[in-house]
Protein backbone atom coordinates (compact mmCIF):
# COMPACT_ATOMS: atom_id res chain seq x y z
CA UNK A 1 0.00 0.00 0.00
CA UNK A 2 2.65 2.48 -0.94
CA UNK A 3 2.70 5.41 -3.26
CA UNK A 4 4.73 4.73 -6.35
CA UNK A 5 5.06 5.52 -10.02
CA UNK A 6 1.59 4.13 -10.65
CA UNK A 7 0.31 7.44 -9.33
CA UNK A 8 1.89 9.42 -12.12
CA UNK A 9 1.00 6.92 -14.81
CA UNK A 10 -2.59 6.90 -13.62
CA UNK A 11 -2.69 10.70 -13.54
CA UNK A 12 -1.48 10.76 -17.13
CA UNK A 13 -4.17 8.38 -18.28
CA UNK A 14 -6.68 10.51 -16.37
CA UNK A 15 -5.48 13.59 -18.20
CA UNK A 16 -5.80 11.80 -21.53
CA UNK A 17 -9.35 10.75 -20.73
CA UNK A 18 -10.29 14.30 -19.67
CA UNK A 19 -8.86 15.63 -22.91
CA UNK A 20 -10.73 13.00 -24.91
CA UNK A 21 -14.06 13.69 -23.21
CA UNK A 22 -13.70 17.45 -23.47
CA UNK A 23 -12.71 17.24 -27.11
CA UNK A 24 -14.72 14.38 -28.57
CA UNK A 25 -17.57 13.34 -26.32
CA UNK A 26 -19.10 16.34 -24.63
CA UNK A 27 -19.41 18.89 -27.48
CA UNK A 28 -21.01 16.48 -29.93
CA UNK A 29 -23.79 15.33 -27.69
CA UNK A 30 -24.30 18.75 -26.19
CA UNK A 31 -24.71 20.08 -29.69
CA UNK A 32 -27.29 17.43 -30.49
CA UNK A 33 -29.15 18.02 -27.23
CA UNK A 34 -29.20 21.78 -27.63
CA UNK A 35 -30.26 21.59 -31.25
CA UNK A 36 -33.07 19.24 -30.34
CA UNK A 37 -34.15 21.42 -27.43
CA UNK A 38 -34.25 24.39 -29.77
CA UNK A 39 -36.22 22.40 -32.34
CA UNK A 40 -38.73 21.34 -29.72
CA UNK A 41 -39.05 24.85 -28.33
CA UNK A 42 -39.53 26.22 -31.85
CA UNK A 43 -42.12 23.55 -32.59
CA UNK A 44 -44.04 24.36 -29.44
CA UNK A 45 -43.90 28.07 -30.20
CA UNK A 46 -45.09 27.41 -33.75
CA UNK A 47 -47.95 25.30 -32.47
CA UNK A 48 -48.93 28.05 -30.07
CA UNK A 49 -48.76 30.59 -32.86
CA UNK A 50 -50.82 28.35 -35.12
CA UNK A 51 -53.43 27.98 -32.43
CA UNK A 52 -53.66 31.73 -32.01
CA UNK A 53 -53.88 32.22 -35.75
CA UNK A 54 -56.62 29.63 -35.94
CA UNK A 55 -58.55 31.50 -33.25
CA UNK A 56 -58.17 34.76 -35.14
CA UNK A 57 -59.19 33.11 -38.40
CA UNK A 58 -62.25 31.54 -36.81
CA UNK A 59 -63.25 34.90 -35.45
CA UNK A 60 -62.70 36.53 -38.80
CA UNK A 61 -64.64 33.91 -40.68
CA UNK A 62 -67.57 34.38 -38.30
CA UNK A 63 -67.39 38.12 -38.92
CA UNK A 64 -67.31 37.61 -42.68
CA UNK A 65 -70.29 35.29 -42.56
CA UNK A 66 -72.20 37.80 -40.42
CA UNK A 67 -71.31 40.60 -42.81
CA UNK A 68 -72.44 38.55 -45.77
CA UNK A 69 -75.71 37.75 -44.08
CA UNK A 70 -76.36 41.38 -43.30
CA UNK A 71 -75.48 42.38 -46.84
CA UNK A 72 -77.75 39.73 -48.28
CA UNK A 73 -80.62 40.87 -46.10
CA UNK A 74 -80.16 44.47 -47.13
CA UNK A 75 -79.83 43.52 -50.79
CA UNK A 76 -83.05 41.51 -50.64
CA UNK A 77 -84.83 44.37 -48.93
CA UNK A 78 -83.55 46.81 -51.53
CA UNK A 79 -84.58 44.49 -54.33
CA UNK A 80 -88.04 44.15 -52.93
CA UNK A 81 -88.33 47.89 -52.57
CA UNK A 82 -87.06 48.38 -56.08
CA UNK A 83 -89.49 45.84 -57.47
CA UNK A 84 -92.46 47.54 -55.88
CA UNK A 85 -91.14 50.87 -57.16
CA UNK A 86 -90.89 49.48 -60.67
CA UNK A 87 -94.40 48.15 -60.44
CA UNK A 88 -95.65 51.52 -59.23
CA UNK A 89 -93.76 53.30 -61.96
CA UNK A 90 -95.11 50.96 -64.59
CA UNK A 91 -98.60 51.52 -63.32
CA UNK A 92 -98.18 55.28 -63.43
CA UNK A 93 -96.63 55.13 -66.89
CA UNK A 94 -99.42 52.97 -68.15
CA UNK A 95 -101.97 55.37 -66.74
CA UNK A 96 -100.40 58.45 -68.36
CA UNK A 97 -99.91 56.57 -71.62
CA UNK A 98 -103.53 55.54 -71.57
CA UNK A 99 -104.61 59.09 -70.80
CA UNK A 100 -102.48 60.37 -73.64
CA UNK A 101 -103.90 57.87 -76.08
CA UNK A 102 -107.41 58.73 -74.98
CA UNK A 103 -106.72 62.46 -75.37
CA UNK A 104 -105.17 61.89 -78.82
CA UNK A 105 -108.18 59.86 -79.87
CA UNK A 106 -110.55 62.53 -78.61
CA UNK A 107 -108.66 65.23 -80.50
CA UNK A 108 -108.75 63.16 -83.66
CA UNK A 109 -112.43 62.58 -83.25
CA UNK A 110 -112.97 66.33 -82.84
CA UNK A 111 -110.87 67.00 -85.92
CA UNK A 112 -112.82 64.46 -87.91
CA UNK A 113 -116.06 65.94 -86.74
CA UNK A 114 -114.90 69.42 -87.71
CA UNK A 115 -113.72 68.22 -91.07
CA UNK A 116 -116.97 66.47 -91.68
CA UNK A 117 -118.82 69.60 -90.66
CA UNK A 118 -116.68 71.67 -93.03
CA UNK A 119 -117.23 69.29 -95.89
CA UNK A 120 -120.90 69.23 -95.10
CA UNK A 121 -121.03 73.00 -95.04
CA UNK A 122 -119.31 73.27 -98.37
CA UNK A 123 -121.54 70.66 -99.91
CA UNK A 124 -124.62 72.28 -98.41
CA UNK A 125 -123.68 75.65 -99.87
CA UNK A 126 -123.00 74.10 -103.33
CA UNK A 127 -126.24 72.17 -103.09
CA UNK A 128 -128.13 75.27 -102.08
CA UNK A 129 -126.55 77.24 -104.88
CA UNK A 130 -127.32 74.47 -107.34
CA UNK A 131 -130.94 74.33 -106.11
CA UNK A 132 -131.33 78.03 -106.23
CA UNK A 133 -129.76 78.15 -109.71
CA UNK A 134 -132.22 75.62 -110.90
CA UNK A 135 -135.16 77.48 -109.34
CA UNK A 136 -134.27 80.96 -110.27
CA UNK A 137 -132.32 80.35 -113.47
CA UNK A 138 -132.24 83.62 -115.17
CA UNK A 139 -133.21 86.34 -112.69
CA UNK A 140 -130.71 85.49 -110.24
CA UNK A 141 -127.18 86.51 -110.74
CA UNK A 142 -125.24 83.60 -109.27
CA UNK A 143 -122.29 85.70 -108.49
CA UNK A 144 -124.24 88.36 -106.58
CA UNK A 145 -126.08 85.88 -104.43
CA UNK A 146 -123.14 83.55 -103.75
CA UNK A 147 -121.89 85.80 -100.98
CA UNK A 148 -125.26 85.77 -99.35
CA UNK A 149 -125.46 82.01 -99.57
CA UNK A 150 -122.00 81.60 -98.17
CA UNK A 151 -122.92 83.64 -95.15
CA UNK A 152 -125.99 81.51 -94.68
CA UNK A 153 -123.87 78.39 -94.91
CA UNK A 154 -121.53 79.80 -92.30
CA UNK A 155 -124.40 80.25 -89.97
CA UNK A 156 -125.18 76.54 -90.10
CA UNK B 1 -8.40 -19.33 -5.21
CA UNK B 2 -10.08 -20.65 -2.11
CA UNK B 3 -7.94 -23.70 -1.90
CA UNK B 4 -7.50 -25.46 1.38
CA UNK B 5 -3.76 -25.20 1.28
CA UNK B 6 -3.80 -21.46 1.84
CA UNK B 7 -4.06 -19.98 5.29
CA UNK B 8 -6.56 -17.10 5.62
CA UNK B 9 -3.85 -14.51 5.75
CA UNK B 10 -2.20 -16.01 2.69
CA UNK B 11 -5.54 -15.99 0.89
CA UNK B 12 -6.10 -12.33 1.61
CA UNK B 13 -2.48 -11.54 0.90
CA UNK B 14 -2.80 -13.24 -2.43
CA UNK B 15 -5.89 -11.31 -3.44
CA UNK B 16 -4.49 -7.98 -2.32
CA UNK B 17 -1.17 -8.31 -4.12
CA UNK B 18 -0.54 -6.06 -7.05
CA UNK B 19 1.03 -7.20 -10.25
CA UNK B 20 4.13 -5.11 -9.80
CA UNK B 21 6.80 -4.18 -12.23
CA UNK B 22 9.91 -2.45 -11.08
CA UNK B 23 11.22 0.16 -13.47
CA UNK B 24 14.02 1.63 -11.39
CA UNK B 25 15.75 1.62 -8.04
CA UNK B 26 13.78 2.20 -4.89
CA UNK B 27 10.23 1.52 -3.87
CA UNK B 28 8.87 4.53 -5.79
CA UNK B 29 9.90 3.29 -9.21
CA UNK B 30 7.30 0.55 -9.29
CA UNK B 31 4.31 0.26 -11.56
CA UNK B 32 1.13 -1.56 -10.61
CA UNK B 33 0.49 -3.14 -13.97
CA UNK B 34 -2.94 -4.46 -12.99
CA UNK B 35 -4.20 -1.06 -11.85
CA UNK B 36 -2.90 0.67 -14.94
CA UNK B 37 -4.03 -1.93 -17.44
CA UNK B 38 -7.47 -2.35 -15.91
CA UNK B 39 -8.12 1.38 -15.65
CA UNK B 40 -6.79 2.08 -19.11
CA UNK B 41 -8.77 -0.80 -20.56
CA UNK B 42 -11.96 0.36 -18.86
CA UNK B 43 -11.28 3.91 -19.92
CA UNK B 44 -10.77 2.92 -23.53
CA UNK B 45 -13.83 0.68 -23.57
CA UNK B 46 -16.26 3.02 -21.85
CA UNK B 47 -15.12 6.26 -23.44
CA UNK B 48 -14.79 4.55 -26.78
CA UNK B 49 -18.37 3.47 -26.33
CA UNK B 50 -19.43 7.01 -25.46
CA UNK B 51 -17.52 8.35 -28.44
CA UNK B 52 -19.10 5.76 -30.72
CA UNK B 53 -22.56 6.77 -29.53
CA UNK B 54 -22.08 10.53 -29.69
CA UNK B 55 -20.34 10.35 -33.05
CA UNK B 56 -23.62 9.26 -34.58
CA UNK B 57 -25.64 11.57 -32.37
CA UNK B 58 -28.57 13.14 -34.09
CA UNK B 59 -30.49 16.24 -33.13
CA UNK B 60 -33.63 14.54 -34.28
CA UNK B 61 -35.28 11.60 -32.63
CA UNK B 62 -32.56 9.86 -30.63
CA UNK B 63 -31.99 6.13 -30.61
CA UNK B 64 -32.29 4.31 -27.29
CA UNK B 65 -28.52 4.16 -27.13
CA UNK B 66 -28.21 7.89 -27.61
CA UNK B 67 -31.05 8.60 -25.20
CA UNK B 68 -29.23 6.66 -22.50
CA UNK B 69 -26.01 8.59 -23.00
CA UNK B 70 -27.98 11.84 -23.11
CA UNK B 71 -29.62 10.91 -19.84
CA UNK B 72 -26.20 10.41 -18.30
CA UNK B 73 -24.83 13.64 -19.71
CA UNK B 74 -27.83 15.69 -18.69
CA UNK B 75 -27.71 14.21 -15.21
CA UNK B 76 -24.10 15.32 -14.85
CA UNK B 77 -24.77 18.63 -16.56
CA UNK B 78 -27.55 19.38 -14.08
CA UNK B 79 -25.29 18.58 -11.15
CA UNK B 80 -22.57 20.83 -12.50
CA UNK B 81 -25.05 23.57 -13.34
CA UNK B 82 -26.27 23.70 -9.75
CA UNK B 83 -22.75 24.20 -8.42
CA UNK B 84 -20.70 25.97 -11.04
CA UNK B 85 -21.78 29.29 -12.49
CA UNK B 86 -19.82 30.00 -15.58
CA UNK B 87 -19.11 28.38 -18.91
CA UNK B 88 -19.29 24.82 -17.66
CA UNK B 89 -19.24 23.27 -21.14
CA UNK B 90 -15.68 24.36 -21.78
CA UNK B 91 -14.11 22.13 -19.17
CA UNK B 92 -15.85 21.38 -15.89
CA UNK B 93 -18.82 19.44 -17.18
CA UNK B 94 -16.74 17.14 -19.41
CA UNK B 95 -14.33 16.72 -16.51
CA UNK B 96 -17.22 15.71 -14.26
CA UNK B 97 -18.40 13.23 -16.90
CA UNK B 98 -14.92 11.75 -17.18
CA UNK B 99 -14.55 11.41 -13.44
CA UNK B 100 -18.00 9.97 -12.88
CA UNK B 101 -17.96 7.44 -15.68
CA UNK B 102 -14.42 6.32 -15.17
CA UNK B 103 -14.66 5.98 -11.39
CA UNK B 104 -18.00 4.24 -11.78
CA UNK B 105 -16.68 1.54 -14.10
CA UNK B 106 -13.51 1.15 -12.08
CA UNK B 107 -15.60 0.72 -8.93
CA UNK B 108 -17.93 -1.62 -10.77
CA UNK B 109 -15.06 -4.07 -11.20
CA UNK B 110 -15.78 -4.88 -7.58
CA UNK B 111 -18.84 -6.81 -8.76
CA UNK B 112 -16.62 -9.36 -10.47
CA UNK B 113 -16.38 -12.39 -8.18
CA UNK B 114 -12.77 -12.31 -7.04
CA UNK B 115 -12.10 -16.03 -6.89
CA UNK B 116 -13.57 -16.75 -10.32
CA UNK B 117 -11.68 -13.81 -11.76
CA UNK B 118 -8.51 -15.16 -10.11
CA UNK B 119 -9.00 -18.40 -12.03
CA UNK B 120 -9.61 -16.49 -15.26
CA UNK B 121 -6.51 -14.36 -14.70
CA UNK B 122 -4.67 -17.59 -13.88
CA UNK B 123 -5.47 -18.92 -17.34
CA UNK B 124 -4.00 -15.74 -18.75
CA UNK B 125 -0.87 -16.39 -16.72
CA UNK B 126 -1.51 -13.53 -14.33
CA UNK B 127 -1.21 -14.90 -10.82
CA UNK B 128 -1.30 -11.64 -8.99
CA UNK B 129 -3.91 -9.41 -10.53
CA UNK B 130 -6.40 -7.07 -8.87
CA UNK B 131 -9.53 -6.17 -10.76
CA UNK B 132 -10.51 -2.97 -8.96
CA UNK B 133 -8.24 -0.04 -9.82
CA UNK B 134 -9.95 2.23 -7.28
CA UNK B 135 -8.92 -0.04 -4.42
CA UNK B 136 -5.37 0.98 -5.23
CA UNK B 137 -4.46 4.14 -3.34
CA UNK B 138 -2.26 5.17 -6.25
CA UNK B 139 -5.23 5.30 -8.59
CA UNK B 140 -7.53 7.31 -6.34
CA UNK B 141 -4.70 9.58 -5.24
CA UNK B 142 -3.73 10.15 -8.85
CA UNK B 143 -7.24 11.33 -9.62
CA UNK B 144 -7.47 13.47 -6.50
CA UNK B 145 -4.04 14.95 -7.14
CA UNK B 146 -4.92 15.76 -10.73
CA UNK B 147 -8.07 17.49 -9.51
CA UNK B 148 -5.99 19.29 -6.89
CA UNK B 149 -3.58 20.55 -9.52
CA UNK B 150 -6.50 21.66 -11.69
CA UNK B 151 -7.92 23.44 -8.67
CA UNK B 152 -4.70 25.39 -8.16
CA UNK B 153 -4.42 26.00 -11.90
CA UNK B 154 -7.91 27.48 -12.11
CA UNK B 155 -7.39 29.44 -8.93
CA UNK B 156 -4.35 31.12 -10.45
CA UNK B 157 -5.98 31.43 -13.86
CA UNK B 158 -9.07 33.17 -12.50
CA UNK B 159 -7.53 35.35 -9.80
CA UNK B 160 -4.01 35.71 -11.11
CA UNK B 161 -0.94 34.57 -9.24
CA UNK B 162 -1.07 37.64 -6.98
CA UNK B 163 -4.73 37.13 -6.27
CA UNK B 164 -4.15 33.52 -5.38
CA UNK B 165 -1.29 34.32 -3.01
CA UNK B 166 -3.35 37.15 -1.57
CA UNK B 167 -6.12 34.69 -0.91
CA UNK B 168 -3.73 32.26 0.72
CA UNK B 169 -2.81 34.89 3.30
CA UNK B 170 -5.95 37.00 3.57
CA UNK B 171 -8.79 34.53 3.82
CA UNK B 172 -10.76 33.45 5.73
CA UNK B 173 -9.93 35.88 8.60
CA UNK B 174 -9.14 39.09 6.77
CA UNK B 175 -6.19 41.03 5.42
CA UNK B 176 -4.68 42.21 8.70
CA UNK B 177 -0.97 41.16 8.72
CA UNK B 178 -1.40 39.79 12.22
CA UNK B 179 -3.75 37.06 11.00
CA UNK B 180 -1.64 36.17 7.96
CA UNK B 181 -0.02 33.16 9.63
CA UNK B 182 -3.37 31.87 10.82
CA UNK B 183 -4.88 32.34 7.37
CA UNK B 184 -1.97 30.64 5.72
CA UNK B 185 -2.10 27.73 8.16
CA UNK B 186 -5.81 27.35 7.51
CA UNK B 187 -5.37 27.36 3.76
CA UNK B 188 -2.43 24.98 3.99
CA UNK B 189 -4.50 22.51 5.97
CA UNK B 190 -7.33 22.92 3.51
CA UNK B 191 -5.08 22.35 0.52
CA UNK B 192 -3.57 19.26 2.13
CA UNK B 193 -6.81 17.80 3.41
CA UNK B 194 -8.71 18.21 0.17
CA UNK B 195 -6.83 15.65 -1.95
CA UNK B 196 -6.37 13.34 1.02
CA UNK B 197 -10.04 13.16 1.94
CA UNK B 198 -10.99 13.11 -1.72
CA UNK B 199 -8.83 10.09 -2.54
CA UNK B 200 -9.00 8.23 0.75
CA UNK B 201 -12.79 8.26 0.85
CA UNK B 202 -13.02 6.43 -2.45
CA UNK B 203 -10.07 4.16 -1.74
CA UNK B 204 -11.36 3.26 1.73
CA UNK B 205 -14.79 2.34 0.50
CA UNK B 206 -13.54 0.21 -2.33
CA UNK B 207 -10.79 -1.44 -0.33
CA UNK B 208 -13.16 -2.23 2.53
CA UNK B 209 -15.68 -3.63 0.08
CA UNK B 210 -13.05 -5.92 -1.36
CA UNK B 211 -11.95 -7.08 2.07
CA UNK B 212 -15.51 -7.91 3.07
CA UNK B 213 -15.88 -9.98 -0.08
CA UNK B 214 -12.64 -11.77 0.78
CA UNK B 215 -13.78 -12.48 4.32
CA UNK B 216 -17.11 -13.84 3.07
CA UNK B 217 -15.23 -15.95 0.54
CA UNK B 218 -13.08 -17.32 3.34
CA UNK B 219 -16.13 -18.13 5.38
CA UNK B 220 -17.58 -19.94 2.41
CA UNK B 221 -14.55 -22.23 2.42
CA UNK B 222 -15.16 -23.40 6.00
CA UNK B 223 -18.04 -25.77 5.36
CA UNK B 224 -21.63 -26.16 4.33
CA UNK B 225 -23.07 -23.58 6.75
CA UNK B 226 -20.29 -21.21 5.89
CA UNK B 227 -20.96 -21.66 2.19
CA UNK B 228 -24.65 -21.04 2.66
CA UNK B 229 -24.33 -17.95 4.84
CA UNK B 230 -21.30 -16.77 2.97
CA UNK B 231 -23.25 -16.88 -0.26
CA UNK B 232 -26.27 -15.22 1.34
CA UNK B 233 -24.29 -12.44 2.94
CA UNK B 234 -22.13 -12.15 -0.16
CA UNK B 235 -25.25 -11.56 -2.24
CA UNK B 236 -26.48 -9.00 0.29
CA UNK B 237 -23.16 -7.22 0.37
CA UNK B 238 -22.99 -7.26 -3.44
CA UNK B 239 -26.42 -5.67 -3.64
CA UNK B 240 -25.46 -3.08 -1.07
CA UNK B 241 -22.23 -2.61 -2.97
CA UNK B 242 -24.17 -1.50 -6.05
CA UNK B 243 -25.21 1.51 -4.00
CA UNK B 244 -21.71 2.12 -2.71
CA UNK B 245 -20.14 1.86 -6.14
CA UNK B 246 -22.55 4.40 -7.64
CA UNK B 247 -22.55 6.62 -4.59
CA UNK B 248 -18.78 6.79 -4.31
CA UNK B 249 -18.45 7.59 -7.99
CA UNK B 250 -21.07 10.30 -7.57
CA UNK B 251 -19.41 11.74 -4.46
CA UNK B 252 -16.02 11.74 -6.14
CA UNK B 253 -17.49 13.62 -9.08
CA UNK B 254 -19.37 16.09 -6.90
CA UNK B 255 -16.27 16.85 -4.83
CA UNK B 256 -14.30 17.36 -8.03
CA UNK B 257 -16.87 19.86 -9.25
CA UNK B 258 -17.09 21.58 -5.88
CA UNK B 259 -13.31 21.93 -5.51
CA UNK B 260 -12.89 23.37 -8.98
CA UNK B 261 -15.91 25.65 -8.57
CA UNK B 262 -14.43 26.94 -5.31
CA UNK B 263 -11.21 27.68 -7.16
CA UNK B 264 -13.22 29.94 -9.48
CA UNK B 265 -14.72 31.97 -6.66
CA UNK B 266 -12.90 34.76 -4.93
CA UNK B 267 -13.23 35.12 -1.19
Amino acid sequence: MNINLTLIAQAISFAILIWFTTKFVWPYLLNAIETRQKTIADGLAAAERGKQELDVATQRSAEVVNDAKQKATSIIAQAEKRASEIVEEAKANAKTEGDRIIAGAKAEIDQEVNRAKEGLRQQVSTLAIAGAEKILRKEIDAKAHADLLTSIANEL
Amino acid sequence: MATGQLTPSEYIQHHLSFNQKSVGDGSFWVLHVDTLVMSALLGIVVFGLLWWVVRGATAGVPTKRQAFVELLIEFIDNQVKSIFHGNRHAFIAPLALTVFVWVLVMNAMDFLPIDIMAIVYGWLGLHEWRSVPTSDINATFALALAVWLLMIFFSIKVKGLGGWIHELFCSPFGSNPLVWPANFAFNLIEYISKPLSHSLRLFGNMYAGEIIFLLLGMWAATGLAGTFFGALLGAGWAIFHILIVCLQAFIFMMLTVVYISMAHESH
